[in-house]
């Protein structure tokens, strides 16, 4: 299982907010197939799948608030 | 790898739209290292991921009347309008080989105009907390971004003719109650896009952040 966390965005930047996934759990995903959008006040930014595999779980919804380290969601790399 | 200067000067928002994807996949596959888009669009109003419907003042009809169309985007910040007095700035580039910031990017395109607008002596500066390049308390450009595998697109607006300024009133620029100033409200006197598209290209050649980048890597 890999966690998809919110990677460093920047400097000051302490998190973001989840506005969209490209994806529902069960989906399949890519490497790099875009994940999840995030935006900041002025920047929304687009989040690549770390790994190709079954998107099991989002943990953070759209919505939520996310601070940089979170787990976003769960790739069963197995279910590819 | 080569850095472009797009000079599309006056097109319609839908068109820059499209050719800001045609650049951005150029710039993904690497055929070329970036590229900065310069245009001016009809009158549009543009919302972005956090926009909110009750940040357009106006109804349909006037809209309709005025022929101006709403596009939803997928730029970070709420709404905003664009029209052919203000020059719109969309840098592509790939962060991943200069900075993955966010916050580096945004305050080095404040920076540019700020050196722009500096060249015609309007002292404007940017605001901790609230993106953006102002003159005292009014906006003279917006700032709204996207992010895609760090490769950035969307960008800068700078408000530089006075007629433009009035159909701000369409909309809560940026979801805020501010005032928006333009280069001629702020100077008094005519100010020629083709001057400022001049020095603007000077500008991100020779100073700040972007200098290194306009040679491309």
């Amino acid at each position: 299982m890999k966690k998809v966390l919110l990677p460093e965005l920047g400097e000051g930047i302490e998190g973001a907010n989840v506005t969209f996934w490209y994806f529902k759990e069960g989906d399949v995903v890519k490497e790099k197939d875009d994940l999840v959008e995030l935006t900041t006040d002025k920047a929304a930014f687009n989040l690549p799948s770390p790994c190709s595999g079954k998107l099991v779980q989002i943990l953070l919804k759209e919505g939520d608030a996310a601070k940089i380290g979170d787990t976003l969601a769960i790739i069963d790399e197995q279910g590819a | 790898m080569e850095f472009e200067i797009i000079d599309i000067d006056l097109i319609n928002y839908q068109r820059a739209w499209d050719i800001q994807r045609e650049i951005f996949s150029q710039v993904k596959e690497r055929k070329i290292s970036g590229a900065l888009i310069i245009c001016r669009h009809r009158p549009v109003i543009t919302m972005g991921r956090n926009g909110k419907e009750e940040n357009i003042l106006s109804d349909k009809r006037q809209l309709e009347k005025k022929d101006i169309k709403i596009y939803n985007i997928e730029r970070g910040g709420d709404v905003t309008y664009h029209g052919p007095g203000q020059l719109c700035v969309y840098p592509i580039l790939n962060l991943t080989y200069y900075r993955k910031d966010l916050n580096w990017f945004l305050r080095n395109l404040e920076t540019l105009l700020i050196e722009t607008l500096s060249e015609f002596n309007i002292k404007a500066e940017s605001k901790s907390g609230d993106t953006g390049v102002w003159v005292g308390a009014r906006k003279i450009a917006s700032i709204g971004i996207a992010v895609k595998h760090w490769i950035t697109f969307h960008g800068a607006s700078l408000n530089v003719k006075k007629r433009d300024l009035a159909n701000f009133s369409l909309i809560r620029p940026c979801g805020q109650d501010i005032i928006m100033t333009s280069m001629e409200d702020v100077l008094r006197k005519e100010v020629k896009i083709t001057a400022v598209k001049k020095t603007l290209v000077r500008c991100w050649y020779e100073k700040g952040a972007f200098a290194r980048i306009g040679r491309g890597y």
